[in-house]
């Protein structure tokens, strides 16, 4: 046990190292950029009284060290922004202040948070259940014809981007046999279904491009399992196939399936944010694609940082999952 | 792929199997399978497609950035005239909405983007990903950590999200189709050190790797006449399936309008627009994600294609004549287990 403490205690501090890295990564390409930073943080509309204050904000005139320490004490234990007339105190975590919207960066990030995350978490419910009840039946209707069908579908489905299928699938759903309004995000704490009706759509889009991945794994894994030794146990003692299957096997094989969902929760935050500024809902996505045209460096830098944070999180906790499932991973 | 797994697997039972080398063996266990043929041939078909775009277009008369305002109705909001978006014997695949350029011309242009951008993508990314992950297994306890944990915190980033920020400040005077290549080529390079890295470790532990060693060669000398043929492999298996995600990339952030600019077309930024028009234009729609899921499919069976004409494990099981079962089962489960022990 002391083993699987230790590599809880690697693991974790690995994590840390991992964001702080990030953290400093991303602090000096941003800020670091040729040009006058001060200048593109202020955005283009900026008066020179207005960039010089932002440059004093940043603290332009110090070396490169000293203001990562500045960015790094505001995360941890906040800081104040001046804005010219009245100081405003900036709580930690302070992810800074976007200038060109005279708003926190953390605040607009905590707006548009709701969006994002009713979205991937229903379309992480949709996917995991349609990519393990497909991986598993594919399994199990091997050789036949429903199986090549299946194969067939799950490879055109890995091999589609997912704002192709969420553009045919909005244009055909709400715009031909209008079966769905066009989606159009609900307060969950407003209306829970219209919340699910209207978001039904995204959910699908991002659900069926991931459960793709999954079918093909839960295929692989489940057909591994299948021929191990125990399941012909099962089957010698006239345990029913479906009970053999469906319970058995599938323990069995569920372990990689997992770890492969926490893995991908970096790319299912980048299927989001296509889904976000395809149908046009509010979400951190929409919001760093607009940040990233306007160059709000502020808020380009704190999404970065938040999205880093749960893609680093999801990434610790599945290799703690995996540890748990396979004890070998940890002497490792 | 089962049907392609068939096909071997009765050339590969009952015949004894003569000594060929690596790279005919290759082809030879490539050509066998039916499915990754056909995509094999559709890439080559796309391949040159893009290379002869000057060509093609010339032929049809036409190129991608000349605006005809005369073959879209302004009254209609800019709906190109003319049934199916304006198809004629001049505009072969009709003409955009709105500005009235070539569609054949535009769609043929950007297959050189986003086969251009994919492939040179991928080239960075192997580049670096071979460097880093062989330096790493031949150098020292501290080099090996050092990169080792880059690559750790190369691997965590989220991939989009890091290549819309780089894209964000580079000035709008970088040409943009060099730029994006260079983004997804710095970013993503992670696993394929992985890789290299586990690989290379365990090729360094064999007998013929030592026996050069003990007759006094360098490392360099080791790394590059011993160890990279072994690594071909792994890495032409990674870099085949690497391609088709490098195209979904680029049309994912042209989609977005961050990727490659107007006027140079490209298939994602297309697209970006096609939702106003469908009904108007409806090819305007079906053209580019058309392409795109065609280009992305056929690479993704070839590259399958090539992992199991490669993967040793598979391979041997499909000479030895074990049920096809087995076979078809573990293509994508080693392909798997290297991957998680290469993360382990």
């Amino acid at each position: 046990m002391s083993g699987f403490g230790g590599f809880l205690l690697r693991r974790t501090a690995g994590a840390v190292v991992t964001l702080l890295a990030i953290s400093v990564i991303v602090y000096v390409v941003f800020y670091v950029t040729p040009g006058n930073v001060a200048q593109i943080t202020c955005g283009p509309r900026c008066s020179p009284e207005q960039v010089h204050q932002v440059a004093e904000q940043l603290k332009l005139g110090d070396p490169l060290y000293l203001r990562y320490w500045h960015f790094l004490q505001g995360l941890f234990v906040g800081q104040d922004f001046s804005t010219g007339t009245s100081v405003e105190h900036c709580a930690a975590p302070c992810l800074g202040q976007s200038y060109q919207t005279d708003q926190q960066v953390l605040d607009i990030i905590l707006a548009k948070l709701p969006v994002s995350v009713s979205l991937v978490v229903g379309a992480m419910v949709l996917w995991l259940l349609l990519g393990i009840g497909t991986g598993v039946l594919s399994a199990w209707r091997r050789g036949r014809v429903s199986e090549r069908v299946l194969t067939a579908v799950t490879l055109a489905g890995t091999a589609t981007p997912v704002f192709v299928i969420g553009l045919v699938l909005m244009i055909v759903v709400c715009g031909q046999l209008r079966l769905l309004p066009f989606p159009q995000y609900v307060n969950f704490t407003d209306d829970p279904e219209q919340w699910a009706w209207n978001l039904l759509l995204p959910w699908l889009s991002l659900a069926l491009i991931e459960a793709a991945a999954f079918a093909r794994l839960t295929r692989a894994s489940m057909l591994e399992t299948l021929a191990e030794d125990h399941i012909r146990t099962f089957r010698a003692y006239g345990v029913a196939e479906r009970s053999v299957v469906g319970r058995h096997a599938l323990r069995g094989a569920l372990a990689p399936v997992i770890a492969l969902n926490a893995n991908n929760v970096g790319s299912a935050v980048g299927g989001a944010v296509l889904t976000e500024t395809l149908f046009g809902l509010p979400g951190i996505g929409q919001e760093l694609v607009h940040a990233v045209k306007v160059v709000d460096l502020p808020v380009v830098v704190g999404m970065v940082l938040v999205t880093g944070f749960f893609v680093v999180l999801a990434n610790a906790v599945a290799d703690v999952l995996y540890a748990v499932a396979d004890r070998r991973v940890v002497l490792a | 792929m089962s049907e392609a797994l068939a096909v071997v697997e009765t050339a590969g039972t009952g015949t004894s199997v003569p000594a060929v080398s690596g790279a005919r063996q290759f082809w030879r266990r490539l050509r066998a399978q039916r499915a990754a043929l056909v995509a094999a041939a559709v890439v080559a078909l796309l391949v040159l497609v893009a290379l002869a775009a000057p060509l093609l277009t010339a032929l049809e008369g036409q190129d991608p950035t000349t605006y005809h305002p005369t073959l879209i109705d302004s009254a209609r909001g800019g709906v190109p005239i003319g049934s199916f978006g304006g198809v004629s014997a001049d505009h072969w695949l009709g003409v955009e909405p709105q500005t009235g350029r070539d569609m054949f011309a535009r769609l043929v242009y950007g297959a050189r983007v986003s086969l251009g951008v994919a492939l040179a993508a991928t080239v960075v990314q192997v580049a670096i990903g071979v460097a880093v992950g062989v330096a790493a297994a031949l150098g020292n306890r501290w080099v090996d950590q050092l990169l080792s944990r880059i690559t750790d915190i190369i691997v965590s980033m989220p991939l989009m999200i890091m290549s819309l920020a780089l894209l964000a400040i580079v000035p709008s005077s970088f040409p943009r189709p060099v730029l994006v290549t260079l983004v997804i080529g710095l970013i993503a390079w992670g696993t394929i050190a992985k890789i290299v890295r586990a690989q290379t470790l365990s090729l360094k532990g064999l007998d013929y790797v030592s026996a050069a060693r003990l007759s006094g060669w360098g490392t360099w000398r080791i790394a590059r006449r011993e160890l990279l043929p072994g690594l071909a492999a792994p890495v032409i298996t990674y870099a085949a399936l690497l391609v088709p995600a490098n195209i979904s990339v680029e049309a994912a952030l042209s989609f977005l309008g961050v990727g490659v600019k107007p006027p140079t077309p490209s298939w994602g930024q297309m697209l970006t627009a096609a939702d106003v028009w469908y009904q108007a234009a409806p090819q305007y729609l079906l053209l580019p994600a058309g392409a795109l899921f065609v280009t992305v499919l056929a690479l993704t069976v070839l590259g399958d294609g090539v992992r199991t004409a490669l993967d040793p494990r598979a391979a041997s099981r499909l000479r030895v004549g074990t049920g096809r079962k087995a076979a078809t089962g573990t293509g994508t489960a080693a392909g798997h287990a290297t991957e998680k022990e290469a993360s382990a």
